[in-house]
């Protein structure tokens, strides 16, 4: 009996591996690797971006992988952390020998990751926006981004000031990494547009009442209110501007993009303008914009999957992953290849961040163009011109 | 005027939220000389848990508060039966320390349960805010000023006036002597942490509207209110209000008048000051700091 059951056991398995080396295409797969904050403290940023990725992967390789090669992402958690993003890093390079990274989901851990890829020799198309992942080029030959640029968030709220006539601004931000980065861009800035910023105020993470800040930039004199900042902090300062009734305008960074501020909010949010990637105001864009047809798919594919909106940070995913993708369909397995092809080719490409044109100068591709200015209306969205 | 009363009244929202939070260290200190250091994740229970009542399950004001408060109670007490009664050495350092890892099991409960965005409700009463001299003050601060004038009353009449109370105190001072005279001592802590979440709780609920609430607001609500108790003297329930009213004016006035970046700095450099001229806090004596075994 127990003999006749190893038989029938062994003879099953033989038949699964026949059927599976049957079933399976006969080229080789492509390999690329994904690090991401799944846990810790950016997982806000890691699990879109997860999520992203696997549906994108199901996608092609439902309709036949790339160039009849199946593709084989090996998505791998930093937990939010330098150290454990290193380690992903050289177990995709050296164990499973990928053909490229996407990620790492945060600024801090691309910039650890640089030198270990530009020593593989092997790219790098991060997920994180801190200007130093691309800058300086010359010494970023291996590394890319998909995000903007903090800096062209600024640009794109200076340059609609100026057509407003606001000269005297208020600043207030977060004091976390991402608030530290938009103070320094606006105050830099600021000159070149003929603006200058009256008041320089900061808050922490996890402060309940921004009023303070609000009455003593109203007092010097400013003509708008900039808050830099994600989390709940955008929403106290939103509430407590329309508790003042300050009487001048609230501009928020591009953080700003998501339904769920304008809900927690509530009314408070009627009037608030950020610099926001198309991705949040799809429905609302011409239909012969570049990048209208596949925010729409991306959007709605996303959400019927994992019942909620992807939001800019799995739109920087998308963006990462479909530069490597293109890539490998034109140029296949090569590292050095692959590397020119997104450095040289990459022009007037629509993704979800914008429409990307990289060159050997700038391996980000976006300026601000890639934001439109948006104005909560109504409890939604609305483009302004 | 207009503006140093805006930030006379922004400094009085935030002083209140730390006063709050502050009463609820002063309720355990008083009854078992323990610092539940867990007592900001009772704050965010308060206010994420009103929002499930409220929000989800879509109950009118009131039940969903007496179900908020009686879930911090019957948390508090799960906490108490589980970790702190099981010891067999009560020794107050592992008591603390035992705060902080139920502390850290909370937050990451909350996480899993509500994930990492923020919640909000509406305030209590609908309306405009108040305007006086132009400077404005927002209805619910209002309530919060009421919630914490009415909880020092009571934890003032309980800690005086009733036999649960004085027992409560007895435990503190000697448990020893407090079991002789035929006090259950084991009770009198449990009965002590179900009140202080309970009162956490309150605190949550009161200022989720104007704050929001997100599942790792403890630590700095913590933080704060526990500054704010030792400032005005630990277990001294006016002392802790007066605490967190003076440093959450502090906070906002170096804002306004220095930087809104030093504003964490100058509060605690000025409690520092005072725990150094004045050790038992501003309301504290010196006979009740020797008798204090924290």
């Amino acid at each position: 009996m127990k003999r006749g059951f190893g038989l029938f056991t062994a003879l099953l398995v033989i038949i699964l591996f026949a059927a599976f080396s049957f079933a399976a295409p006969a080229k080789a797969p492509y390999r690329i690797g994904a690090i991401f904050s799944v846990t810790g403290a950016a997982s806000f940023l890691g699990e879109p971006e997860k999520n992203t990725v696997l549906m994108l992967a199901e996608q092609i390789n439902a309709a036949g992988g790339i160039n009849g090669h199946p593709l084989e992402v090996i998505i791998e958690d930093s937990k939010s952390d330098e150290t454990q993003a290193v380690l992903a890093a050289k177990k995709l390079l050296e164990k499973d020998d990928v053909v490229a990274i996407i990620g790492p989901s945060t600024t801090g851990e691309s910039m650890a990751l640089v030198p270990i890829m530009t020593n593989a020799k092997t790219p790098l198309v991060s997920c994180a926006a801190g200007a130093g992942i691309t800058q300086p080029v010359s010494e970023r030959y291996w590394i890319f981004k998909s995000p903007q640029y903090d800096t062209s968030a600024v640009e794109a709220i200076y340059t609609y000031m100026k057509r407003q006539g606001i000269a005297k601004v208020g600043i207030v931000s977060i004091a976390t990494g991402f608030g530290d980065a938009g103070r320094k861009a606006l105050n830099d800035l600021a000159p070149k547009y003929g603006i200058t910023i009256v008041a320089d105020e900061r808050y922490g993470p996890k402060d309940s009442d921004m009023t303070t800040q609000l009455a003593k930039i109203k007092a010097a004199g400013a003509q708008a209110v900039i808050n830099w900042s994600v989390g709940p902090g955008q929403v106290v300062v939103t509430k407590n501007w329309n508790a003042l009734k300050m009487g001048i305008p609230l501009y928020q960074s591009h953080g700003w993009g998501s339904k769920k501020n304008i809900e927690l909010a509530g009314k408070a949010a009627e009037g608030v303008i950020a610099p926001l990637g198309r991705l949040v105001v799809w429905d609302k864009l011409a239909d012969r914009h570049p990048q209208k047809a596949l925010l729409k798919k991306y959007s709605q594919d996303y959400e019927a999957k994992f019942k909620g909106e992807p939001g800019t940070f799995g739109g920087h995913a998308y963006d990462s992953l479909m530069m490597v993708v293109e890539a490998l369909k034109k140029v296949g397995p090569d590292k050095a290849k692959v590397r020119d092809y997104i450095e040289n080719k990459i022009k007037k490409w629509p993704g979800t961040g914008g429409v990307f044109t990289m060159s050997p100068q700038d391996h980000c591709g976006l300026d601000k163009d890639a934001f439109e200015m948006v104005v909560v209306r109504n409890g939604d969205w609305e483009i302004l011109k | 005027m207009t503006v140093f009363l805006q930030f006379l009244f922004s400094g009085l929202t935030v002083g209140a939220v730390y006063a709050l939070v502050g009463l609820g260290f002063n309720i355990i200190y008083n009854a078992t000389s323990i610092i539940n250091l867990a007592q900001g994740e009772f704050v965010v229970i308060g206010g994420l848990v009103m929002w499930f009542f409220t929000q989800s399950v879509q109950l009118p004001f009131l039940p969903s508060l007496l179900l908020t408060l009686l879930t911090a109670g019957l948390i508090a007490l799960l906490m108490e039966r589980l970790t702190i009664k099981p010891l067999k050495k009560t020794d107050l350092l592992l008591m603390i320390m035992i705060t902080v890892a139920v502390s850290i099991l909370l937050r990451g409960l909350l996480m899993f349960k509500f994930g990492k965005e923020p919640y909000v409700y509406d305030p209590f009463t609908a309306g405009e805010p108040l305007q006086i001299h132009g400077a404005i003050l927002q209805q619910q601060t209002l309530w919060i000023f009421g919630i914490t004038l009415l909880c020092i009353v009571l934890i003032y009449l309980f800690f005086s006036r009733t036999l649960l109370g004085k027992a409560m105190r007895a435990c503190a001072v000697n448990p020893t002597a407090a079991k002789l005279v035929g006090i259950n001592v084991e009770r009198m802590i449990m009965i002590s942490f179900v009140l202080s979440a309970a009162m956490g709780a309150l605190a949550g609920i009161a200022i989720t509207p104007v704050s929001l609430m997100e599942y790792d607001k403890g630590p700095m609500l913590a933080v704060k209110g526990f500054s704010a108790a030792i400032m005005g003297g630990l277990g001294r329930g006016r002392g802790s209000v007066l605490g967190g009213f003076i440093i959450g004016i502090l906070e906002s006035m170096t804002a306004g008048y220095l930087h809104s970046g030093l504003k964490d700095a100058v509060a605690l450099v000025i409690m520092l000051a005072v725990l150094f001229f004045k050790p038992a806090g501003l309301f504290g004596s010196k006979a009740m700091l020797q008798l204090r075994k924290f």
